[in-house]
């Protein structure tokens, strides 16, 4: 994509820049990363001890009160504190090299932005001591005003701190790509990821500020005792349900469009075939952006709202399926006559569509109003969210970090390893979700700490699935501490990528470039002479990063 | 003999594509995932699933089975580090797979329209057929609004055979009849039309009998309603599946269906004993036997609400 000459690596960083303020986007990517890492395997214990619950009927292993502050837990950090940030993580380390930029366009805002995620992260840890909130995250109202009340208000504090974070990053994300592409890159030859970010950006713009005013309420409710939302003073819960649905379930495309993008990304480089179908793709993920803020009552099929409204719905959400569809057929069609490497990258890559695939299908199902009055708030839908943010979002932050681990840390992982991890991973989350839709249509609900026996059985099964999760973090873990630590130096391009990032040293320097960027080819133009695949680099010593 | 290989291939793409299709049929309606159908609506409900599956199970096959083929056949042999072939993308293909989709959840959409209708969730009517006047609740009732399963088209004219008041607590329903009797469990007859009013005393709830299909939130503040026929007798669970607190999963009772002289028959009792604590009708299922006290789900508890 440019011919801008390698030079020898100039003086990066050191590893305590990594625990400042310091406003390097590649810095603060990698922050992001280890930051958001790090609450992924804290909720992942959550969920250990979720499951560990749940192999029996009876609730006896934890208390009834601590399950339920043990889920809202898990699934505030696997939402706030893992996938949402590890997707600006990608968004800040990947957008500037992608297009050719020095840094953000705001840099100490972005470094702001990070800031604000360690102590929202300690303060919901903190809930423990007090307390933990109990009424899931959802937090609905009457329940989040009675139950936990100190545990609630730190959980809403926490969730406007991580909020805010979120809104400072998406108006850099959105800012720098408008603004400080290289001169001959226009949108449509911009990386697809950079679209996806446009994206997911707008949608945090839209309907964070929406979450933020329904906490602030509910937070007068819990402690000044107004009664916005509190039905004993005339207040109405329903109006929290809207209002908290209207960032809530933008969220999930916030939390699936950066992926998306990523996969975009990663597919053409491993199978050697352009992008198919750059535009489809690209105007999909808007698509899914605007269709995404008109669904949000799918939340509330069996709540209070009225017939037409539960139809109006259920239309906008099917039709949500149509642009998915679009990025699902265009990466069958990219990879489709390739020559696909199967090394790490991409068996996550392709782990993600064939799980993704099962949360979208049963996402379909869900959407449709009389199907949903049966398996709302059961199991069923349990599976459908883990297949989309489990089998979709995590798969593609692990297809994300292998595929720019040599950009980000100057190194190569162990392939070896990277396999394993996959393998214990996808058969992991096989066995952990998929039993819970039978769970659900046979009549589990979900959030209880106690059972009929009758579900027992495949309850154990989920509960072996979440076991082999947890144990797939460690050759994960392994690989990537000693690699970058110790791994081999990667070069420049060990992919033979074209987009912008691969054009400079690995890791790149300060300010990303040691000359200006140039674009020579498009972001795919794979197959089209102008740079054959190299894989010479395969063969030198202890580089092994595909070898079938 | 050599057989041009356009041809093998056109036969094995017709053979593979009737496999396909027979098996997502069958598969379709044979999955076996749901609980029995107990009334109308889950009859209408499981049609509609059943149909989801089929075209799921297509979907899927044809997907996975893509996906599986391109990994195995366009895997980069050893050695080769030349590109693919430069194809950016194929107009007619693409306006293909954004068509078929769009069809299908067109249908998908048309399809649920027309269940959730039978099943009685456009009622133009249900929003004001039951003034409410509720004493025991303490909170003011919203007169305005009520949603949920309403009459089915065909019923829209006709009241419902039976209409009971429904409250969720923290953790128990009660259900008081039109005779005035309170009951912590459901009992109706087979083949009747039956309406629930649902409120909730404390927090949200939710009021879902699985074998029904049929599931409506109860909201503190509001009536919701769910209107059903029972098709089969039997004890079925009636659960709560809205988070209300630490021992929500012990918020379960039953709903006996019985044949109409068995259900006039349980009424005339409850009417006799006049609601008197020890003979308030709770049967909590064993498993939930350990828990009576701490979910609050006792006789004595019971008939203590009715007597507010």
């Amino acid at each position: 994509m440019t011919e801008a000459t390698i030079a020898p690596a100039e003086p990066t960083r050191r590893w305590w820049h990594y625990f400042t303020f310091c406003t390097d986007h590649k810095v603060i990517g990698i922050q992001y990363l280890v930051t958001s890492f790090v609450f992924y395997l804290i909720g992942g214990a959550l969920a250990g001890v979720i499951r560990t619950e749940l192999a029996t009927p009876a609730p006896d292993f934890v208390s009834p009160e601590l399950y339920n502050q043990v889920f809202t837990v898990h699934a505030t950090v696997m939402i706030f504190l893992w996938i949402v940030p590890a997707g600006a993580a990608l968004g800040n380390y990947l957008i500037p090299l992608m297009i050719g930029a020095k840094d953000m366009a705001f840099p100490a805002l972005n470094a702001a932005a990070f800031w604000l995620i360690p102590p929202g992260g300690i303060l919901l840890m903190a809930s423990f001591l007090v307390g933990a909130p109990q009424a899931g995250w959802t937090s609905y109202p009457p329940l989040s005003l009675l139950t936990g009340k100190a545990g609630e208000f730190i959980w809403i504090l926490s969730i406007l701190l991580l909020g805010t974070s979120s809104i400072l990053g998406a108006v850099n994300f959105m800012t720098t790509i408008w603004k400080m592409r290289i001169s001959r890159m226009d949108f449509h030859s911009m990386p697809l990821f950079c679209w996806a970010m446009i994206a997911a950006s707008a949608l945090i713009l839209i309907s964070t500020p929406v979450l933020a005013a329904a906490l602030i309420l509910l937070a007068f409710d819990l402690i000044a005792g107004t009664q916005f939302f509190n039905p004993t003073g005339g207040g109405d819960p329903v109006v929290y349900q809207h209002m908290f649905w209207f960032y809530s379930h933008p969220a999930v495309y916030i939390m699936i469009l950066p992926l998306f993008g990523a996969i975009s990304e990663i597919l053409p480089v491993h199978a050697r075939k352009p992008i198919f179908g750059y535009r489809a793709i690209a105007y999909s993920s808007l698509i899914i952006s605007f269709l995404g803020l008109i669904v949000w009552a799918h939340h509330m099929f069996t709540s209070g709202i009225p017939g037409w409204m539960r139809m109006f719905f259920m239309i906008t959400t099917m039709i949500i399926a149509v642009p998915t569809g679009i990025k699902i057929f265009g990466w069958l069609g990219t990879i489709w006559g390739g020559k696909i490497a199967l090394n790490s990258p991409m068996l996550f890559a392709l782990g993600f569509i064939s799980s993704f695939l099962i949360g979208g299908i049963s996402g379909v199902m869900v959407a449709s109003a009389p199907f949903d009055l049966h398996v709302h708030d059961t199991y069923f839908v349990v599976a459908h969210f883990h297949y989309v943010l489990f089998g979709g979002s995590v798969l593609g932050i692990f297809a994300a970090v292998y595929h720019w681990f040599p950009k980000m840390t100057g190194r190569m992982y162990n392939e070896t390893w990277g396999r394993v991890h996959f393998v214990l991973t996808f058969i992991g989350l096989n066995l952990a979700f998929l039993p819970m839709h039978q769970l659900g249509l046979q009549g589990m609900n979900r959030r209880i700490a106690l059972y009929d026996p009758k579900f027992q059985a495949l309850n154990i099964v989920c509960t072996v699935g979440t076991y082999i999760l947890a144990v797939s973090t460690v050759p994960f873990l392994i690989n990537m501490i000693w690699s970058w630590a110790k791994g081999p130096k990667a070069v420049a391009n060990p992919w033979q990528a074209l987009t912008l990032e691969w054009q400079t040293s690995s890791p790149p320097p300060i300010e990303n470039f040691h000359t200006t960027p140039v674009m020579t080819s498009g972001p795919y133009d794979y197959g089209l002479g102008r740079k054959k695949a190299d894989f010479s680099f395969l063969k030198r010593k202890s580089i092994a990063p595909e070898a079938g | 003999m050599k057989i041009p290989s356009r041809i093998t291939t056109l036969i094995t793409t017709l053979i593979a594509g009737v496999l396909l299709a027979m098996v997502s049929l069958w598969y379709g309606q044979n999955h076996g995932l749901m609980p029995v159908e107990a009334s109308q609506e889950a009859a209408a409900v499981d049609g509609l699933f059943n149909m989801m599956m089929t075209i799921a199970t297509g979907l899927f096959l044809i997907v996975e089975g893509a996906l599986v083929f391109a990994i195995v056949r366009f895997r980069r042999k050893p050695g080769d580090n030349t590109d693919g072939p430069p194809i950016n993308g194929n107009v007619p293909l693409e306006i293909l797979w954004t068509a078929i989709p769009a069809l299908t959840v067109l249908v998908i959409g048309i399809y649920s329209f027309e269940v959730y209708n039978q099943m009685g969730g456009l009622d133009p009517m249900a929003a004001h057929d039951h003034p409410v006047a509720d004493h025991n609740s303490m909170v003011a009732m919203r007169e305005d609004v009520a949603v949920g399963l309403g009459a089915s088209p065909a019923e829209q004219d006709k009241a419902p055979n039976l209409t009971i008041d429904v409250m969720g607590l923290q953790y128990a329903w009660t259900f008081t009849y039109p005779s005035g009797f309170v009951s912590g469990e459901l009992h109706l007859p087979v083949g009747q039309d039956a309406q629930l009013n649902i409120k909730a005393q404390d927090v949200l709830h939710a009021f879902w009998l699985p074998e029904f299909r049929i599931k409506q939130d109860a909201i503190p503040g509001r009536v919701t309603e769910l209107r059903f026929t029972p098709t089969r007798l039997g004890q079925y669970p009636v659960i709560c599946a809205e988070l209300c607190g630490a021992y929500h999963g012990a918020m379960v009772t039953q709903l006996f269906v019985q044949s109409q002289e068995d259900f006039d028959a349980w009424q005339a009792q409850q009417v006799a004993q006049g609601g008197a604590p020890a003979q308030v009708a709770v049967q909590p299922s064993e498993y939930l036997a350990p828990y009576s006290q701490e979910i609050g789900a006792t006789a004595e508890a019971i008939a203590k609400l009715h007597h507010h």
